[in-house]
């Protein structure tokens, strides 16, 4: 009974030791690491995905954003969304294709949405980035509705800086000249400038 | 729940004129220790913070084509970080001369560059030192956030990420062949 309980006790306080919370992601990323211990803002969320193929995806979180955003894309881009696509656009919790695109993209079920399988929204190069046209659109959006705007890149290890630099490019054509990048936390090395601020405790600015 | 039968089983029965046993009982009451126990489980899953993803800022410069607009850096501070493949960082101060007679191009890695970085910043007056950062083609998204990172491991104030040269790239090209490097 003893050794029993003891066991069930060490198991239990393993688990939850353990635990990750983590829910299961269409897109799957494996973001590096830094001492950044600032934690990511949740809301207001503009997130720009890069996967390790170097596709991109962006996903948002406001739903009125996101409506306007349908409209942005109809007006400007030609996307020929109907009134149902906006819907389904509102409802949808990442876009990834070109815009052309965009109403097959909208029509495929969420639960067979895998980031390998979609095109993803093209950056490969710097003549044929929509990511430009996505961030503009979004940019505006989000200004016709007086919301905040958080931008967020999610970079994979393993993508490469090219894709990267499409995506800061086309932040730079929208004005945005403020985002962060989501990353593990991991400790400050010791020995390090940083470390010696650590120590004193005075305040590090990230 | 756990509390422990210590009356032997009952079958002990008390007879008069017979001594009780001075036998003490070996098992122990575990009520205290389960109710500890949960109470350490409660108090690990109030503190248990969900795995929260953190974030680092990066300020873009805003492009411009006006020379007078653009920051000039000072020769004598300037460090310059090249991101190959494969985690390799090279690195030139100060111009870069790559002539028969000198050559200020040298190769690092990832691991080495902190030492390189915080040589530079002892030797440089504090407001004269900026580095960029100039990752290649061939550079991953690790890289980047990690030489990102190494700024503000080391504290540098002045960095900034600036497009490859194709001198530079060259240069890159010819290293990583020569050494062999997996492409």
């Amino acid at each position: 009974m003893t050794a029993m309980c003891d066991v069930a006790f060490l198991l239990l306080s393993f688990f939850i030791l353990t635990t990750k919370f983590k829910p299961a992601e269409a897109i799957s990323v494996t973001t590096p690491n830094s001492v950044s211990s600032k934690v990511a803002p949740e809301k207001d969320v503009t997130l720009v995905t890069i996967t390790k193929d170097g596709k991109v995806f962006i996903s948002l979180d406001n739903e009125s954003v996101k409506e306007e955003l349908a409209n942005q894309l109809n007006a400007s881009k030609g996307a020929g969304l109907s009134p149902a696509d906006i819907k389904a656009f509102r409802k949808a919790s990442f876009y990834g294709s070109p815009v052309s695109q965009l109403k097959s993209f909208l029509a495929i079920p969420s639960d067979q949405l895998k980031g390998d399988a979609l095109p993803g929204i093209p950056a490969r190069d710097t003549t044929n980035n929509e990511v430009i046209d996505w961030m503009r659109s979004i940019v505006t959006a989000h200004a016709n509705l007086n919301e905040k705007m958080n931008l967020i890149v999610k970079g994979d290890n393993l993508a490469k800086y090219p894709q990267f630099k499409n995506v800061i490019t086309a932040f730079k054509k929208a004005d945005q000249f403020k985002f962060q990048m989501i990353t593990n936390p991991e400790g400050i090395p010791s020995g390090t400038d940083l470390w010696r601020k650590f120590m004193k405790g005075e305040k590090i600015e990230q | 729940m756990a509390e422990m039968d210590t009356s032997g089983g009952g079958h002990h029965k008390k007879r008069p004129g017979v001594k009780k046993s001075k036998k003490q009982s070996t098992r122990v009451d575990l009520t205290p220790m389960v109710d500890l126990g949960f109470l350490l489980i409660t108090f690990f899953i109030f503190t248990t913070t969900m795995s929260q993803p953190t974030a680092m800022k990066l300020f873009l410069p805003k492009d411009t084509d006006k020379p007078e607009e653009q920051n000039k850096a000072k020769e004598s501070g300037a460090l310059t970080l090249l991101l190959g493949s494969n985690s390799a960082v090279y690195y030139y101060e100060g111009q870069l001369a790559v002539d028969a007679g000198q050559n200020n191009f040298k190769s690092s890695t990832m691991k080495q560059i902190r030492d390189i970085i915080i040589d530079k910043k002892r030797r440089t007056p504090e407001k004269d030192l900026v580095i960029v950062i100039k990752p290649s083609n061939n550079a991953s998204y690790k890289d980047v956030v990690d030489i990102l990172d190494e700024m503000t491991i080391n504290d540098i104030k002045r960095y900034a990420l600036v497009d490859i040269l194709d001198i530079e790239s060259d240069l890159i090209k010819a290293t990583e062949g020569a050494s062999g490097a997996p492409k």
